[in-house]
C-alpha cells in the first residue's frame, strides 16, 4: 500500500470491477438460462403434470432431507437420478407402482433406521411426483453423479 | 458510545443471541438424530428441524448485522441515527416474522425450497423490515460524515435486500429454479455479507488497535474489491451439475479458488493492525474474536471451500458431508464470529460497564471454536469415506451411512461442546457484570477510541 495508491484509486477499482464482473456474470447468466430452455432440459416434457410435480416437492420440503442434483440436506438419498435406481427408464409403469408403495409404506418404524415421514399424498400426488423426478433425470447434467448409487 | 441512539443496538444484540440458542439447541437435536434415528421422527421430522437450524442461523446473523450497523453508524457518521424509533418497531416485526415462521414450520406450514422456507407473506415482510432499516441507515449516513466503512456497510446491505428480491422468483423449470436461487443464496454468503463482514471488522479494528483511518479503508478496499471480483463469478462452482453449461466449470473453477484471497486477505490485514499499533485495547476477549474471525473464516470459508471447490473434484465430493463440514465452518468463522466479536466488543459500552467477564468470555472462545473445528474435522472425514463408497466404488447411499456412524457421534460431542461455549458467552456477555480487578489493567492498556 504505497502512498501513491490513492483511496480514490482503490475505490475507483472496487466499484468499477464489481460492475464489470456483475455484468459479465448476469450475460452468462443470459446465455445460460437460454441453454437451460433450449438444450439442457426438455421443453416438450415440461407438463402440467411435472409442474404440480415440483410442487408436490416443495409443499413437503423434501429438500430438508434429500439431495436433488447435489444441493439439499445430506440426511437422505439423492433423488436427481432416483428415476433410473426404480428403472423407471426401462419400466415408468413399474416404477410408479413402486415409488405408489414406498411412500404408502413411510414410516417404516425400524428401530436405528431413519425415518422418512408419512405425507399422506394422493395417488395423483405420487403420479405428478413420479413425472417430476423423471423429468428431472433426464436433465443434461454434466454426467453427474458419477455412479447410479448418487 | 458516544451517541444515545446506539443503545437500539442492546435489543438486536439480545434477539440476536436469543435466536442463536434456539439454532444451537435444534442443531443439537438433528446431530442427535442422525445418531438416534428415531427420536422425534413422527413429531418433529428432520426436515421440519433441519428447515428451523438454518433459518434461526440466517435470521440472527442478519439481526445482528442490523444491530451492528445501528451501534457503529452513528458513531462513523459522527450524528444520532435517523429514527431509534423505526429502528425498534422494524426489530419487533422482524423477531415476530422470526418467530411466525418457526412456529407455522413446526406445524408444516413452509414453502419448499431450501432456505428460502418462509411463507410469501413472511417474505414480503422481510422486504419491509428491510426496507426500514435501509431507509434509516441511509437517513443517518447522509446526514453525517461519510466514511469508507458506512460506504461499504450500505453497499452490503443494498445488496442483502435487492439479491433477496429473487426468492420471489420460482420458475418450473428445476434448472432454472437452482440457478437464480444461487442469485440469493450465493450472492449473499459469498458476495454481498463479505462486504458487511469486512466493514464491521475494520470498524472494529480502527477502534481497537487505533491504527490510522486511511491505512484501514484501503485495505477494506482491497478486501471487499477481491471479495467480489472472484466472488461473483465464483458463484459458477454451484453450476457444474445442475443443467448449465459446461464453461461454468472452468469459470467456476477459477474464481472460485480466488475467493481464497478476500479471506487471506483478512488475515493478514488484523494481525497486522495489531502488531502495527502495539497498543492493546482492555477488551481482549473482542480482540480475541475479531482475530479468530479472520483465522476462522479463512480456515472454513477459504481452505474448506476450496478443499472440493474445482470442477473434477467437486464431481466427487457434490452433495456429501464435505459440503456439510465446509457449510458449519464456514458460516461460523466468517459470520458467527463477526457478530459475537462486535457484540463482545460493544456490550459494555451499551451497557455502561468496563470490560467483564473476559477470561469467561474467552473460555467461551476456544470452546466454541475448538467444538467447531472438531466438528469440522469428522464431517470432513465422514465426507471424503462417502466419497470413496459412493461416488467412486458405488455402494449405496444408507449403505455408506451406516458406515460413517462413528463421526456422526463424534460431530454431536463437538456439538455439545459449543453448546456449553455458547451458554458460557451469553452468561459473560448479558449476566451479571464484574468489575473488572485494577490488576489485571496496567495504565498502559488505553483504548483506542
Amino acid at each position: 500500500m504505497t502512498e501513491r495508491f490513492t483511496k480514490a484509486a482503490a475505490r475507483n477499482i472496487f466499484y468499477g470491477g464489481s460492475l464489470f464482473f456483475f455484468a459479465t456474470f448476469v450475460a452468462l447468466t443470459a446465455l445460460s438460462h437460454n441453454y437451460i430452455v433450449n438444450t439442457s432440459t426438455n421443453k416438450k416434457t415440461l407438463s402440467e403434470a411435472v409442474v404440480r410435480g415440483k410442487h408436490v416437492w416443495e409443499k413437503n420440503s423434501c429438500i430438508n432431507c434429500h439431495t436433488l442434483l447435489g444441493e439439499g440436506a445430506y440426511f437422505a438419498p439423492e433423488l436427481g437420478n432416483v428415476w433410473l435406481r426404480y428403472g423407471g427408464d426401462k419400466d415408468p409403469e413399474g416404477a410408479v407402482m413402486a415409488l405408489k408403495g414406498w411412500m404408502a409404506a413411510q414410516p417404516s418404524g425400524i428401530e436405528g433406521r431413519r425415518q422418512m415421514p408419512q405425507f399422506h399424498l394422493t395417488e395423483g400426488e405420487v403420479e405428478d411426483l413420479a413425472a417430476f423426478l423423471e423429468w428431472t433425470s433426464r436433465i443434461n447434467t454434466q454426467n453427474w453423479p458419477p455412479k447410479l448409487s448418487g | 458510545m458516544k451517541y444515545e441512539s446506539q443503545k437500539v443496538a442492546i435489543y438486536y444484540f439480545a434477539a440476536a443471541m436469543g435466536l442463536f440458542g434456539v439454532q444451537i439447541l435444534v442443531g443439537l437435536l438433528a446431530g442427535t438424530v442422525y445418531v438416534l434415528p428415531n427420536t422425534l421422527s413422527e413429531l418433529l421430522p428432520f426436515n421440519i428441524i433441519r428447515m428451523i437450524h438454518t433459518n434461526s442461523l440466517i435470521v440472527w446473523l442478519l439481526i445482528g448485522f442490523f444491530g451492528a450497523a445501528y451501534y457503529l453508524v452513528p458513531e462513523e457518521a459522527e450524528t444520532e441515527l435517523h429514527s431509534p424509533k423505526l429502528a425498534l418497531i422494524q426489530l419487533g416485526l422482524f423477531v415476530f416474522g422470526a418467530l411466525a415462521a418457526v412456529v407455522g414450520y413446526v406445524f408444516r406450514i413452509h414453502e419448499g425450497r431450501e432456505f428460502l422456507e418462509q411463507p410469501l407473506w413472511i417474505k414480503a415482510a422481510i422486504v419491509v423490515v428491510a426496507l426500514m432499516f435501509l431507509y434509516n441507515i441511509t437517513m443517518t449516513v447522509l446526514k453525517g460524515r461519510r466514511t469508507v466503512i458506512t460506504n461499504i456497510l450500505l453497499v452490503g446491505m443494498w445488496g442483502i435486500a435487492v439479491f433477496f428480491l429473487f426468492s420471489f422468483y420460482n420458475p418450473a423449470n428445476l434448472s432454472l429454479d437452482k440457478m437464480y436461487w444461487w442469485y440469493v443464496v450465493h450472492l449473499w454468503v459469498e458476495g454481498v455479507w463479505e462486504l458487511v463482514l469486512a466493514s464491521i471488522l475494520a470498524f472494529l479494528m480502527i477502534k481497537m488497535t487505533g491504527v490510522d483511518r486511511e491505512v484501514v479503508e484501503k485495505w477494506l478496499y482491497a478486501m471487499v474489491g477481491l471479495a467480489l471480483f472472484s466472488g461473483i463469478l465464483g458463484t459458477g462452482h454451484h453450476y457444474y451439475w445442475i443443467g448449465t453449461p459446461g464453461y461454468w466449470q472452468w469459470i467456476g473453477s477459477l474464481f472460485s479458488t480466488l475467493e481464497v484471497a478476500p479471506f487471506f486477505t483478512m488475515v493478514v490485514f488484523a494481525f497486522m493492525m495489531v502488531w502495527k499499533s502495539g497498543r492493546r485495547h482492555p477488551n481482549k476477549a473482542a480482540m480475541l474474536w475479531s482475530l479468530g474471525c479472520a483465522v476462522f473464516a479463512f480456515f472454513g470459508a477459504g481452505l474448506w471451500g476450496f478443499l472440493h471447490t474445482l470442477a473434477p473434484i467437486n464431481y466427487y465430493t457434490h452433495g456429501t458431508q464435505v459440503t456439510a463440514a465446509h457449510g458449519h465452518l464456514a458460516f461460523y468463522g466468517a459470520y458467527a464470529m463477526i457478530n459475537l466479536a462486535i457484540i463482545t466488543y460493544a456490550m459494555p459500552y451499551l451497557r455502561g460497564k468496563q470490560p467483564y467477564n473476559q477470561i469467561l468470555n474467552m473460555w467461551s472462545f476456544w470452546l466454541m471454536s475448538g467444538g467447531m473445528a472438531f466438528m469440522t474435522f469428522a464431517l470432513t472425514v465422514a465426507g471424503v469415506v462417502q466419497t470413496h463408497l459412493q461416488r467412486v466404488l458405488g455402494m449405496s447411499y444408507m449403505e455408506v451411512q451406516e458406515q460413517i456412524a462413528l463421526f456422526y457421534w463424534m460431530r454431536l460431542g463437538a456439538g455439545f461442546a459449543v453448546a456449553v461455549g455458547v451458554a458460557l458467552y451469553l452468561y459473560a456477555v448479558f449476566g451479571p457484570a464484574r468489575e473488572e480487578r485494577p490488576a489485571s489493567i496496567p495504565s498502559s492498556y488505553q483504548p483506542a477510541e
